[in-house]
């Protein structure tokens, strides 16, 4: 076998090595904006499912500047912000106290009708969950929800993103008659019929079921107070 | 003068074919079986993920068998990991610009390719001491050889996990739920990939009786 010398070996490994992250950082550099604008359509796109709008990769970005007309940022106390409300990290503001939270509210128009979307993130059973809850104009009645997560189990907790599930939601209340908060109910072995506050879980998939209860009421929580200022 | 060899010689077909029955990296060899449990409970992701080990594992083969002689024996693994996981940095930064919604599926999973030992097996086995055509062959033979397996996996976990085919919903379109039937959730999780693979090796053994080992 034949030897090679230390240095060799080192001028070798260095040479490797120079020429790889040369390579790396190039394409990384390369396909930056291509995958930033990939992340920016699927959260588009998220959106606009919330309200039963469907899109494409391809006309994500027209269909989200025809329907969604306003992006606001609201705090808890129902205060109006400056800031860009679609570049939040929600995940960032959840870390933070309640009252200092800078919260995303978009305001869109379907023919016609205002809807309100409000973005939720919370921690499922394996990695994070979130999505977007699309109210009515009266800050009560669910219009639609997309979910997504992360890393839940395929064809159990993962199906919080099916239409199935999310179906139910529409037409919810999350605010009983006494006008008290009281979000929407994830009832393992379905909802009782009638129910204007509950949908059914996912067989199988109760953890996340209960998790996506927790991360809607928690995020929904800090919006009570603009959606009682405002509501009609 | 030794006599060239010629592109598809019954050695370099053999390196191609080898691995889809008798040298199977999952069923024979019983190597890649982390990404095999892992990716294998849809379809698609199983389809992507078999396509992303072979962009790997055949230009890692070229690569190394380029530059074997070159390679100190000392630092021959590092330099392979180095290779291998420069190429899995590609792949997975190609999947998130070009076909983002399977990268999202596909997670970490692409990430872990670096640890197939499927790869490292065959540049540590085949392409430290073989020419780049044959150790290109040799790349495409095992990925597909994975591959096939993982698309059979998929195939069935999907059908009777999910009742769909590559996210086609076929057990509703048929009506067979309307008769009662619910889809089997273990089908989904892990344990089961492990389960119908002992039982893809028992079939391909009753075919392969030379593969029994003499007790």
């Amino acid at each position: 076998m034949k030897t090679y010398s230390n240095l060799y070996i080192f001028i070798y490994s260095a040479v490797l090595v120079i020429i790889i992250a040369t390579l790396l950082s190039f394409t990384a550099f390369k396909l930056k904006p291509r995958q930033e604008k990939n992340i920016e359509i699927k959260k588009e796109r998220d959106i606009l499912s919330s309200f039963g709008v469907v899109s494409t990769a391809k006309n994500a970005e027209e269909l989200f500047e025809k329907h969604v007309i306003k992006m606001l940022v609201i705090n808890s106390k129902g205060d109006i912000l400056e800031g860009d409300a679609f570049t939040i990290n929600h995940k960032k503001e959840l870390e933070k106290p309640a009252d200092e939270r800078q919260l995303p509210l978009f305001e869109c128009q379907l023919d016609g009708q205002k809807i309100f979307i409000v973005p939720v993130w919370g921690i499922g059973m394996w990695g994070p969950i979130w999505g977007y809850i699309a109210l009515e104009d009266d800050f009560n009645t669910i219009y639609g929800v997309s979910f997504a997560s992360e890393a839940e189990t395929p064809g159990l907790g993962a199906e919080i993103d099916t239409k199935s599930f999310q179906a139910p939601f529409k037409g919810k209340k999350i605010f009983d008659e006494s006008r008290k908060f009281v979000s929407v109910s994830i009832i393992k072995g379905g909802a009782p019929p009638g129910d204007i506050h509950g949908v059914d879980a996912i067989s199988g998939g109760t953890i996340t079921s209960l998790a996506l209860q927790k991360t809607i009421f928690d995020c929904l929580d800090s919006y009570v107070t603009y959606f009682k200022n405002h509501d009609k | 003068m030794k006599e060239k060899e010629s592109l598809f010689s019954p050695r370099n077909l053999k390196s191609l074919t080898g691995p889809l029955s008798a040298g199977n990296p999952v069923i024979v060899l019983v190597l890649g079986i982390c990404p095999t449990l892992a990716v294998t409970s849809q379809m698609k992701p199983a389809i992507v993920m078999a396509l992303s080990v072979m962009a790997v594992l055949s230009i890692g083969n070229v690569i190394i068998s380029l530059l074997r002689n070159t390679i100190p024996p000392r630092i021959r693994i590092i330099v392979q990991l180095t290779v291998v996981a420069a190429l899995v940095i590609l792949v997975d930064q190609v999947l998130k610009a070009y076909v983002f919604e399977v990268s999202q599926k596909l997670s970490v999973f692409v990430g872990l390719i670096i640890t197939n030992c499927i790869i490292m097996g065959r540049l540590e086995a085949f392409a430290m001491a073989n020419k780049p055509w044959a150790s290109f062959l040799d790349g495409i033979g095992n990925s597909l050889g994975f591959g096939f397996i993982l698309i059979i996996l998929s195939f069935f976990r999907e059908l009777l996990g999910a009742g769909t085919v590559y996210g086609y919903p076929v057990f509703e379109k048929i009506g067979l739920y309307s008769t009662g039937y619910v889809d089997n959730g273990l089908m989904s999780k892990a344990p089961m990939a492990l389960i119908l693979v002992g039982i893809l090796i028992w079939i391909h053994r009753s075919f392969n009786k030379d593969l029994i080992e003499s007790k």
